[in-house]
C-alpha cells in the first residue's frame, strides 16, 4: 500500500535556523531519503518551493481564475512530500516520525487511493 | 433440537466476542466478520438441531463463517475487480489445514490484537471507545449511544467512519511491536478507564448499562494484564477499578444522591475485592515502580484500607498526588492534591492552591474545582463565599447524583 507523507511546517521557521543548523537538517534529509530508498520504502519525494512561489487556479463556470499565493493562508504550509510503500499504517507512521521536520512541523499521513482500473 | 438451541445461545453469549475477533483477524474486515458470524450462528441453529452439536463447536462456527466470507468475497470480485478482496481471498486460501492450525491459537490473543486495533491513536478517542464496546464487549449501537448520551445516528456514523479508516489506511491487526507498545498500551488503558468511569460516574441514569460498562472494563483490563504479563500498568489499572468497584454500592443514597468517600458505609465495602486488589497493587508497584495507574491504585488502596475516615493516611495520599503531578502534569490531579492537602494542612492552605489553579482558567467550568473550593471555604467558616462557590459548581455540567448532593450542601449553609 502506498502512503503520501505530507510535510507541513511554518516556512519562516527555516530562516530562523542558523546556517550550520540548516546544513545539518539538509544532511539529515539526505540521509533519511537514502535510507528509505535502500529499505525499499521510497517511491517519490521532493521539497517544494515557498508558498511565495505558489499560484492557485480555479475554474468556475468555465472561466479560469488565477491568483497569487497558496489556496489558503494557514500557519503551517505544505513544504514537501514523500510517497512511500508500507505494509500498514503503523509502518508509515514510523517513517513519518523519522522525517526531520516532524520535530518542529507536522507530517500528515494519507493512503493513496486506488482508482479502479 | 432444544438442546442445540440452548447450546447455540450459550455459545453466542459467551463466545461471540472472541469468535468475532478471530474472524476479524482472518478476514481483515469488521463488517464482513460481523455479518458472517451472525450467519454461522443462524446456520448452527438448524444444522446442530438435525445432526447434533459438533465436537468443536467454536471451530465449526469459525469455519462456517469463513466459508461464507469466501463465497461473498468471490461474488464481490465478480462484480468489481477489487484488489482488496482478491488479496484477502489469496490469504484465506481454500484448504482447511491452515485454518485448523490458526484456530489452535487461544482466542484471547485475537481479542488482545483487536483491542490494539480498536484503540489505535489514528482514531478519535470517542471512536476508540465506541469500537471497543461494540466489537469486544458486544454492546449494541443503541446501548452505547444511551450510555454516552449521544444520538444513535451520531454513534452509528462514528462506528462506520472508524471501521472505514481501519480498512482504508490499513491499521494493522496485531499487538504492536516493542518500540510502539508503550504509546499504544497507554491508549488502550486510557480507553478501558474511560469506559469504567462512564459506568461509574456518568450522567446517564441507566443503571444496568452503567454496571455493564464497569464489568466490561474490568474484564478487558484483566485480559490485557494476563496477556501482557511483563507490563505492570494493566494490572495496576485493574486494581484501581476493583477498588472503586468495591465501593460502588455505597456511592449513592437510596434517593440517588452522591455520598462522599468520608460518609460512605464502610461495612458495606466489598472486602474480598479490596483484598484481591491490594495484592495486585503491591505487585505492580514492586515490579513496575511509580507509574501513573500504580500510583492512582495506591491512593485508592490507602482509602480502602482506612477502617474509619479519620484513619485515612492523608499525608501519604497528598505525597502520592505530588508524584502523580510530576509523572503526568494535569490540573485535575493538582486539584486532587489540593483536596488531600486540605486534610493535612487545613482548608486555608488548600484554598491557596485551588485559587492559583482557578486563576489558570483551565478548570473554569469543571464542577469539582468549584465544589472542592466550596468545601474548603465551608470548613474554613467562610460561608458566604462557600455558598457562591456551590452555586458556581451547580452552573457547570453535573450528574443528577452530584446535583442533589451540591443542592443539599448549599441548603445547609443558608
Amino acid at each position: 500500500m502506498q502512503y503520501m507523507l505530507l510535510i507541513y511546517g511554518d516556512e519562516k521557521q527555516w530562516l530562523k535556523f542558523s546556517e550550520s543548523e540548516q546544513g545539518a537538517i539538509f544532511g539529515e534529509y539526505m540521509r533519511f531519503t537514502q535510507e528509505i530508498v535502500k529499505s525499499g520504502h521510497f517511491k517519490a519525494g521532493d521539497p517544494l518551493d515557498d508558498t511565495t512561489a505558489a499560484t492557485t487556479v480555479r475554474v468556475r463556470n468555465g472561466k479560469s481564475l488565477t491568483t497569487d499565493g497558496p489556496f489558503a493562508e494557514t500557519k503551517e504550509q505544505l513544504g514537501g512530500y514523500y510517497i512511500v510503500e508500507a505494509p500498514n499504517l503503523d509502518e508509515a507512521l514510523k517513517l513519518a516520525a523519522r522525517i526531520p521536520s516532524a520535530r518542529w512541523g507536522s507530517i500528515e499521513v494519507r493512503p493513496i487511493a486506488k482508482v479502479p482500473a | 433440537m432444544d438442546n442445540a438451541r440452548a447450546r447455540v445461545e450459550r455459545l453466542f453469549r459467551e463466545q461471540a466476542g472472541g469468535i468475532q475477533a478471530t474472524l476479524i483477524r482472518l478476514l481483515g474486515d469488521f463488517d464482513l466478520a460481523g455479518e458472517v458470524m451472525q450467519e454461522a450462528f443462524v446456520a448452527a441453529l438448524s444444522f446442530w438441531g438435525e445432526r447434533g452439536v459438533p465436537d468443536k463447536p467454536r471451530n465449526w462456527l469459525i469455519t462456517t463463517a469463513r466459508n461464507r466470507a469466501i463465497d461473498r468475497l468471490r461474488q464481490r470480485r465478480r462484480f468489481l475487480a477489487s484488489d482488496a478482496s482478491a488479496s484477502v481471498l489469496a490469504e484465506l486460501g481454500d484448504g482447511d489445514a491452515e485454518i485448523e492450525l490458526e484456530l489452535g491459537q487461544p482466542i484471547a490473543d485475537d481479542q488482545l490484537r483487536l483491542i490494539f486495533t480498536c484503540c489505535h491513536p489514528a482514531l478519535t478517542v470517542e471512536s476508540q471507545i465506541a469500537l471497543t464496546l461494540h466489537t469486544l464487549c458486544g454492546l449494541t449501537s443503541e446501548q452505547i449511544a444511551r450510555a454516552f448520551l449521544v444520538p444513535l445516528p451520531t454513534l452509528a456514523q462514528r462506528l462506520v467512519r472508524a471501521k472505514k479508516k481501519i480498512r482504508d489506511t490499513r491499521i494493522p491487526y496485531r499487538v504492536p511491536p516493542p518500540e510502539l507498545l508503550p504509546e499504544r498500551l497507554e491508549s488502550v488503558l486510557a480507553v478501558i478507564y474511560l469506559v469504567f468511569n462512564e459506568g461509574y460516574l456518568s450522567a446517564s441514569d441507566d443503571g444496568p448499562i452503567r454496571a455493564e460498562l464497569c464489568s466490561e472494563a474490568i474484564r478487558l483490563a484483566r485480559l490485557v494484564g494476563d496477556l501482557l504479563p511483563t507490563e505492570t500498568e494493566p494490572r495496576a489499572l485493574l486494581a484501581l477499578m476493583l477498588l472503586h468497584d468495591a465501593r460502588r454500592s455505597t456511592r449513592l443514597s437510596t434517593s440517588g444522591e452522591l455520598i462522599l468517600l468520608g460518609d460512605q458505609d464502610r461495612t458495606r465495602w466489598d472486602r474480598q475485592r479490596i483484598e484481591a486488589a491490594l495484592t495486585i497493587v503491591e505487585d505492580a508497584l514492586k515490579r513496575g515502580g511509580a507509574r501513573p495507574f500504580a500510583i492512582q491504585a495506591a491512593i485508592a488502596a490507602l482509602h480502602a484500607q482506612a477502617p474509619r475516615p479519620q484513619d485515612t493516611d492523608w499525608r501519604q495520599i497528598a505525597a502520592l498526588y505530588g508524584v502523580l503531578v510530576r509523572l503526568h502534569a494535569s490540573p485535575v490531579i493538582e486539584l486532587n492534591r489540593a483536596a488531600a492537602i486540605s486534610m493535612v494542612d487545613g482548608p486555608e492552605a488548600a484554598l491557596q492552591l485551588i485559587d492559583s489553579l482557578a486563576a489558570r482558567g483551565e478548570l473554569a467550568n469543571y464542577h469539582l474545582l468549584h465544589a472542592t473550593r466550596a468545601d474548603c471555604l465551608r470548613r474554613a467558616g467562610r460561608n458566604d463565599e462557600a455558598r457562591a462557590a456551590y452555586q458556581r459548581a451547580l452552573e457547570c455540567e453535573v450528574s443528577d447524583a452530584e446535583r442533589r448532593f451540591l443542592e443539599r450542601r448549599l441548603a445547609e449553609l443558608s
